[in-house]
């Protein structure tokens, strides 16, 4: 009985306000915009019974997500955002993964502080440090002044508000969630591994791509999908740091809901980016079920 | 094999400076005694009376705090009640819906999830304010609680409590008295983290708020779009320094713990 309560709250509290949400922006996805409060017509009207269902089931017309194939707007949102989001997981690999090696190299006694460096920032507020680079990369900021005094450019580079603004700014926020995965991985190497290969003649540089990468491999598998999947969506990045031509879909949902007021339109492009995401999501669960059931 | 190599040295030298600078030009600018962010014209606390002076920060701080320690003590509790769960509640029906709800809002778009609840809020009449805030940012954050809690639970060596429980101990007894101590560590910096996360977020905060209950993050972002401030270069920097004292201290404390009872295990044998 005991066993029954502390399983149902925690149950129960996510079902209602994790899961229903979900099936509401979906009802709403497929009701009919209109100007009142709130904006939208339900088509699912539960409470006249089966016919209900049925009366919806027949006038279902699926008008937003026609509406969002019709529009480039949409494609293209959702393109470029699976676009920026891919290059920046990559990018944050590139910048990531020569630290965590280097931490998990460091000797013993610095690897605290090492840790506490990396996770320090994302204590910090995600907000502040986006802001933090908007009077870095302007055209009168700090690194354009920096770049005009060492005379390598004559005019000012024009950086923010492009998509390389937002590049820096996912790779710089995210960063501590590319780290600390594969550091954790590179800690548990076995370093006689590495030096049994240099004894047998193997060089460090192969050495490194034979068994230092293959091993950490749930450590990079695990930090990119923490970058890809919330950039994917991200809002606060391409709003402070893109310009007008950074189309993400984060963006354009906040767009449709907060500007334009079109519930239903907005809550059909939240159930898009949902399927979009769905596989990546399911990926990255069993990857840490798999670990943690490892690790047990 | 603990020897840095020149590429090494390289590497941790450029993420570090990569990481630090930018906020550190924030902080030194949050005193600088100009309107413009970038050029330097002296040395100034000018921006931070300023900003003691905005009635409108100083409510919306209050706002965030209220609803950051509210949000994180609930979320703690469930967060350590399904990580509990989900370590040593062996097979129940719903088990995988249960640790995919776990582990889905950590890598769930923010927006996703802020209109989601939000459209929720309105289907059940409920009027958006301080309230629905904190329901909204204790669901997200008792998944990053629950995480933290049950790596630790992983490692903590059962046959404690199974111990207890076999000296004649109250199931319930067994977990205040045995289990809770143990895994305190873990509990506290879960609460630090759903606290934080609460106190930082944005966008579901905006989907979730009322007119009357307008958070910190939410100020800052209407103020920030534009362009920059100095007063929002001086309020930052408050942040990250209450953020910097408090992540140092706790990890001191809990360095200073472990070999405390490294010391009390030796003594023990």
């Amino acid at each position: 009985m005991r066993r029954f309560g502390l399983i149902s709250v925690p149950y129960l509290w996510l079902l209602a306000l994790f899961l229903v949400p979900f099936l509401i922006v979906l009802k709403i996805a497929l009701s009919d915009y209109t100007l009142a409060i709130p904006p939208y017509t339900p088509t699912l009207d539960l409470s006249q019974g089966w016919s209900g269902v049925t009366d919806w089931w027949a006038g279902l017309d699926m008008e937003n997500f026609w509406f969002l194939a019709s529009d480039d707007l949409y494609w293209k949102a959702y393109l470029s955002s699976l676009k920026i989001a891919l290059i920046s997981t990559l990018l944050t690999l590139m910048v990531g993964y020569p630290i965590a090696y280097g931490m998990a190299r460091a000797p013993d006694e610095w690897r605290p502080t090492l840790m506490m460096l990396v996770i320090l920032p994302f204590w910090t507020s995600f907000l502040i440090r986006v802001y933090a680079w908007k009077a870095i990369l302007s055209n009168e900021g700090l690194l354009n002044q920096l770049l005009m005094y060492i005379g390598i450019i004559q005019e000012p580079l024009v950086i923010l508000n492009t998509n390389l603004a937002v590049y820096i700014g996912i790779v710089y926020t995210y960063l501590p969630f590319m780290v600390l995965p594969i550091y954790a991985a590179l800690d548990r190497l076995d370093a006689s591994l590495l030096e049994a290969a240099e004894d047998l003649g193997c060089s460090r540089l192969s050495a490194f791509w034979l068994i230092t990468m293959p091993l950490s491999k749930q450590g990079i598998i695990a930090g990119s999908f923490l970058v890809f999947i919330p950039a994917m969506g991200e809002f606060v990045i391409p709003a402070l740091l893109g310009g007008s031509k950074t189309l993400m879909i984060g963006k354009v949902l906040w767009e449709e809901f907060f500007s334009n007021r079109d519930w239903p339109v907005a809550s059909a492009v939240a159930v898009i980016l949902l399927l979009l995401l769905i596989i990546p999501i399911v990926l990255f669960q069993r990857n840490e079920e798999k670990h943690r059931e490892a690790s047990r | 094999m603990r020897r840095l190599s020149w590429f090494n040295t390289v590497s941790l030298t450029l993420g570090f400076a990569f990481l630090y600078i930018p906020m550190l030009i924030l902080i030194i600018y949050s005193f600088n005694a100009g309107k413009l962010v970038t050029v330097w014209s002296g040395f100034s606390t000018k921006w931070y009376g300023e900003l003691f002076q905005n009635e409108a920060f100083l409510d919306a701080a209050w706002v965030t705090v209220k609803v950051a320690v509210m949000s994180s003590t609930l979320a703690t509790i469930l967060g350590t009640m399904a990580a509990y769960v989900m370590v040593r509640g062996g097979k129940f029906y719903g088990r995988t819906l249960f640790s995919g709800m776990i582990y889905a809002p950590l890598v769930m778009p923010e927006v996703i999830t802020g209109l989601s609840l939000l459209l929720l809020f309105i289907s059940i009449g409920l009027d958006r304010g301080t309230t629905t805030i904190v329901l909204a940012h204790t669901t997200f954050s008792m998944c990053y609680v629950s995480v933290v809690v049950s790596s630790r639970l992983v490692t903590f060596d059962r046959s404690l409590e199974e111990a207890a429980l076999d000296l004649g101990c109250a199931p319930f007894d067994a977990f205040r008295l045995v289990t809770l101590p143990i895994i305190a560590p873990a509990v506290i910096s879960g609460w630090l983290l759903a606290f934080t996360l609460s106190l930082d977020d944005l966008v579901i905060a905006s989907f979730t708020s009322g007119p009357s209950s307008t958070t910190l993050p939410i100020k800052i972002f209407s103020a920030v779009r534009l362009g920059v401030s100095p007063e929002i270069n001086a309020l930052s920097t408050i942040m990250i320094g209450i953020v910097a004292i408090g992540v140092i201290t706790t990890s001191l404390m809990s360095k200073r713990a472990i070999t405390r009872r490294q010391r009390d295990e030796q003594d023990a044998i």
